[in-house]
């Protein structure tokens, strides 16, 4: 594992390689103090995965200091390691607004780590963009708070509402329910049983499991002697392994149409490269595919230069599902400070709830809450995939989007043991 | 004995005092949020020493009472509006009773054993509280705290202050032990159980109630938590880093009296402060990990030992 | 809904688990059942032991074969382990409870984070051909990733029992926990055989790591989910019964799948605590063991 300090001297190198030609271009930057962007990553502790989030940031401050800064000053990224602890949040973002003076804060991942942080930037009137923190917002209300990612409005409920409309498509009468108990899959379960029950679906098995379980077959039985016809599963990398070899050791029924879900998991590169053909006809929840739908020559640009830093430093080098809206979380608050020509929290606000924002995930616009108006969660079905190779994946027709229809790239291939076997 | 008393009330007026002045006087709210934490570890070292050093039976499970003083006073809060003090009140009160339960289901073991089945209450503890809906299991519990009162600038140093009342009730507690009739007991029964019975000893009295006020303490040090972080889950309420600070902090204070938990926690949790937001690493746990072995290998009774003998004096 | 497969099926998944914890507790029974030192670092060792057999198996070998390559550097590192920990504690002619249980405590973090930074602290697993079929007898399905290394358990703790009761050295250590002084009268030295046996005692932890990654992905904090089982399994089976402590393992095993099958699986893992709890409170020594 690289340390801390050899990755800065990484990041200062690629800042040094990309300011040259700011420089040479005899582009001065403004002798006012820097625009301060703070933020914890979880560098360390059980989220530790999502630390090469911070690669997204760094490209991004990288990016616009090399194009002059913002306001013609230059941007400085201050983090810490929050080590994957919400105990350690409240100190870690006083500092960033008492000791380091930061004028623009991006939340901790997740809304486990950011909901220490809601009151506090609520009694202290700040800014803020939300990282993966789902219905982050809902309860504290805050006007200077947006999410970066695409999870769009009452996403408590419906943000894998996606996996339901596709399963009422297909008919399903009888659904079965399973998540890990930890909070994300556990709200991912709570809010499509909602779902599931709006749509008239009977839900024959709905079960939450202790984190660490790593045998599923009893959960397995269960679920077949309920009969069902779709399966939504909430759950974490390693039970997410453990049900996709325990589905292949017991096996379940044909009549089984639509398999997955909200499993954190096969969006990484570990596990698609682990896994494998294991994971075809699995219909599962993401932010971006190299789709034709949703690929842009910024996005793949921004992947270029991403996998060569995170092959460096030993994270995931494919990097799809949490990198490339870090990169957007500071081209949201660089819009909101250019276009409000001012780093005050209430006029970057008003600028955001005003206006949409070009970023490499597509135009995004608000509401009031800071939601993404309309939800581009995506369901993807993964499909032919050979062998263990992770560069099959930059390719198209490997995770083809199913849901939501602006996006759609194919249909739902199924049932779920025909697609497995293909 | 009267002397060190008339000191001791003394300083703890002066520390108070401080207490209500500082937040009006340091304006960075900062390092209020940072001295919350460090109050919090020398509540939680002392109520940890007072059945791990007085009485020599060592308590792995240290944030099975923290937590479930942080559980019950979010739930109070939450569900019935009950004021901060009154949370803390009966957090130490549950506390003492879970201590207790405790107590009586390890009564016939010592040593080893009894190490052993405290772990397990952790775990015991944090999976009953996860299964409990009205709790929030996984999901956590969001803790909107209470507005300050007129004699705090904010909700930080109000959390601050709360923690330090805390932190030196405990230790004054920790100090009447000490000196009283029940630290004398205590004392036998670390150095000889089965002496102590011979002499007509209470030992299962005594023990009984240094799980009690042991466990009192724990739970007080986690009443405050919802209102620091605005937000309960069992991982962090139940955090192994909890119940190992409860063990390292002493060990490197030293065990024998109040002032050995004191100093290990201020030493110790300011340097993982520090650590936290200058290095932030894995290594703030392996430096802990390196420092109890160290610890155990070359200062068995911690600073205040180092320093007692330094000075000559002669320790009973 | 008492249907006959899923309960055939869950209780045969509990002795398989049960047996993958009795290998993960055989070297505890040796170092705590019987020499009496608490070495809470072992399920870490453990840990460590997966990760050996991990490396190995990056370059192609089969995870058992890995594991009895492992057997050497193991008992040689079990062999350091105890000199260490002789000689912190020579110093004060004895250890007390709360430094020895420290001591190890600090040692199974340290463990702990040099894994982390050695492999980063993502799951790894190891992938051999078996593992993701299944073998079917009539209503039940085993799969081969729970058979394989649930054999290992009772193969192990067969070895190392018939080692203790048939061979001098295996009673010689069976006796140093108890009679030091007629041991060295009799012209052998303790400190040797207690080297020895904690040398065994960590050459099982490979082989426990090895059918830990065979049953699922591991990450380098994983031993602190074992610890409770694993002294459950020692304290339970009365100090020193090895046997015993297969027993209880499996009834352990059989507990946790018949909670997670029909109650509800976020209670099984308390389910080895509190049975401890329980048989600590009515039978302190135990169920099968020497009276201490």
């Amino acid at each position: 594992m690289k340390t801390r300090r050899e990755f800065h001297k990484l990041a200062a190198a690629t800042a040094v390689a990309l300011a040259v030609p700011a420089i040479v271009g005899s582009k001065v930057f403004a002798q006012d103090k820097p625009i301060r962007v703070g933020a914890s990553v979880s560098l360390t502790g059980p989220l530790a995965s999502t630390k090469n989030g911070l690669i997204g940031y760094e490209l991004w401050r990288d990016d616009v200091n090399a194009a002059g800064g913002l306001l013609g000053r230059k941007v400085e990224l201050v983090t810490y390691d929050d080590q994957s602890s919400a105990a350690n949040v409240p100190a870690i973002y006083s500092k960033l607004v008492d000791v380091d003076a930061c004028d623009v804060l991006f939340s901790p991942y997740g809304a486990n780590l950011s909901a220490p942080v809601m009151p506090f930037i609520k009694q202290r009137d700040l800014f803020m963009i939300g990282m993966f923190g789902l219905a982050g917002n809902d309860v504290a209300k805050h006007d200077k708070f947006f999410h970066s990612g695409p999870w769009g409005p009452n996403s408590g409920r419906d943000w894998a509402r996606g996996f339901f409309d596709l399963a009422k498509a297909q008919g399903v009468k009888k659904i079965a329910i399973i998540n890990a108990d930890l909070e994300f899959s556990k709200n991912a379960a709570k809010g499509g049983a909602e779902v599931a029950k709006e749509y008239g679906m009977e839900i024959v098995f709905n079960q939450s499991y202790p984190p660490n379980t790593t045998d599923f077959s009893s959960m397995i039985r269960n679920i077949n002697a309920g009969d069902p016809e779709a399966i939504f599963i909430a759950s974490y990398p390693a039970d997410s392994t453990a049900i996709i070899r325990g589905v292949k050791e017991i096996g379940i029924s044909d009549k089984v149409k639509i398999f997955g879900g909200a499993m954190v998991g096969p969006q990484y590169g570990a596990l698609l490269s682990s896994l494998g053909p294991e994971l075809n006809g699995l219909v599962n929840s993401h932010t971006f595919v190299p789709e034709p739908t949703m690929q842009t020559p910024a996005i793949k640009g921004f992947f270029d230069r991403y996998t060569p830093i995170a092959v460096k430093q030993g994270v995931d080098p494919l990097g799809y599902y949490i990198p490339p809206f870090y990169y957007v979380a500071g081209q949201l608050a660089a819009a909101a400070i250019t276009g409000s020509k001012s780093v005050d929290p209430a006029k970057m606000a008003a600028f955001l709830h005003a206006n949409s924002v070009d970023t490499i995930a597509g135009k995004i616009a608000f509401n009031e809450i800071g939601d993404w108006k309309e939800r581009r969660v995506l369901m993807v079905q993964l499909r032919g995939i050979k062998g263990n190779d992770l560069e099959q994946f930059r390719n198209p027709g490997h995770q083809v989007i199913l849901d939501p229809p602006s996006l759609k790239t194919g249909d739902l291939a199924g049932p779920y043991n025909k697609a497995r076997a293909s | 004995m009267r002397k060190t008393s008339i000191l001791f009330v003394a300083g703890i007026v002066i520390v108070l005092a401080l207490g209500f002045l500082l937040p009006w006087t340091v304006r960075n709210p900062f390092y209020f949020f940072v001295g919350y934490v460090v109050l919090q570890y020398v509540t939680i070292a002392t109520g940890w020493n007072i059945l791990g050093g007085y009485a020599g039976y060592i308590n792995f499970g240290a944030a099975g009472f923290f937590g479930a003083g942080v559980y019950l006073s979010a739930f109070l809060f939450t569900t019935f509006g009950l004021p901060l003090p009154l949370c803390i009140l009966a957090a130490a009160v549950f506390g003492a009773v879970l201590g207790l339960l405790m107590g009586y289901l390890t009564l016939r073991i010592q040593g080893v054993y009894f190490a052993i089945a405290t772990l397990g209450l952790v775990v015991v503890l944090e999976t009953i509280v996860h299964n409990i809906s009205a709790l929030g299991g996984a999901s956590g519990m969001a803790v909107y705290g209470p507005k300050p009162p007129a004699w705090s600038p904010g909700p930080s140093q109000y959390n601050f202050t709360i923690m330090l009342v805390i932190a030196v009730a405990a230790v004054s507690l920790a100090r009447f032990v000490e000196i009283s009739w029940i630290g004398r007991g205590l004392r036998a029964v670390r150095a000889s159980e089965d002496a102590a019975e011979c002499s007509g000893v209470p030992t299962l009295r005594l023990k009984l109630l240094a799980c009690a006020l042991s466990g009192a303490v724990l739970a007080a040090a986690g009443a405050p938590y919802p209102f620091y972080t605005s937000f309960v889950e069992p991982v962090t309420a139940f955090s192994l880093i909890i119940g190992l600070n409860a063990i390292a902090m002493p060990l490197i204070g030293g065990t024998k009296s109040w002032v050995g938990p004191v100093l290990g926690a201020l030493l110790l949790a300011s340097v993982q402060q520090i650590a936290t937001v200058t290095i932030s690493s894995e290594l703030n746990i392996l430096f802990v990990g390196l420092v109890l072995i160290a610890f155990v290998a070359f200062a068995p009774g911690g600073l205040s030992d180092l320093f007692g003998r330094r000075q000559g004096r002669a320790k009973s | 809904m008492i249907s006959i497969d899923i309960l055939l099926n869950a209780v045969v998944t509990g002795i398989l688990l049960g047996s993958v914890y009795a290998s993960l507790a055989l070297g505890l029974a040796i170092t705590f059942g019987i020499l009496h030192i608490p070495n809470i670092a072992h399920p870490t060792l453990v840990v460590a032991g997966a990760f050996f057999v991990y490396t190995l198996s990056q370059w192609g070998l089969d995870p058992i074969l890995a594991a009895l390559i492992g057997l050497v550097p193991f008992y040689i590192l079990g062999v350091a382990l105890y000199i260490f920990y002789s000689r912190v504690f020579e110093r004060r002619g004895g250890a007390n409870v709360l430094q020895s249980l420290t001591l190890f405590f600090g040692l199974s973090l340290v463990i702990e984070i040099l894994l982390a930074l050695g492999f980063g602290s993502e799951l790894k697993s190891v992938s051999v051909s078996y593992i993701g079929s299944s073998l079917k007898l009539g209503l039940l399905t085993i799969p081969y990733r729970l058979l394989i290394p649930a054999l290992l358990g009772p193969v192990m703790i067969g070895a190392v029992w018939l080692y203790l009761s048939r061979t001098n050295s295996g009673t010689a250590i069976r006796a140093v926990a108890h009679e030091e002084r007629a041991l060295s009268i009799a012209g052998l030295n303790p400190a040797s055989v207690k080297r020895h046996a904690f040398g065994i005692a960590t050459a099982t932890a490979v082989v426990a790591g090895a059918a830990l990654i065979m049953v699922g992905p591991v990450e380098p904090f994983a031993g602190r989910f074992q610890i409770g089982r694993v002294f459950a399994i020692v304290v339970l089976a009365g100090m020193g019964s090895i046997p015993g402590s297969l027993a209880i393992a499996i009834i352990i095993g059989i507990a946790e799948a018949l909670v997670s099958s029909y109650l509800n699986p976020s209670w099984s893992p308390g389910v080895a605590f509190a049975i401890l709890l329980l048989g600590l409170a009515l039978r302190p020594q135990g169920l099968f063991g020497a009276a201490r």
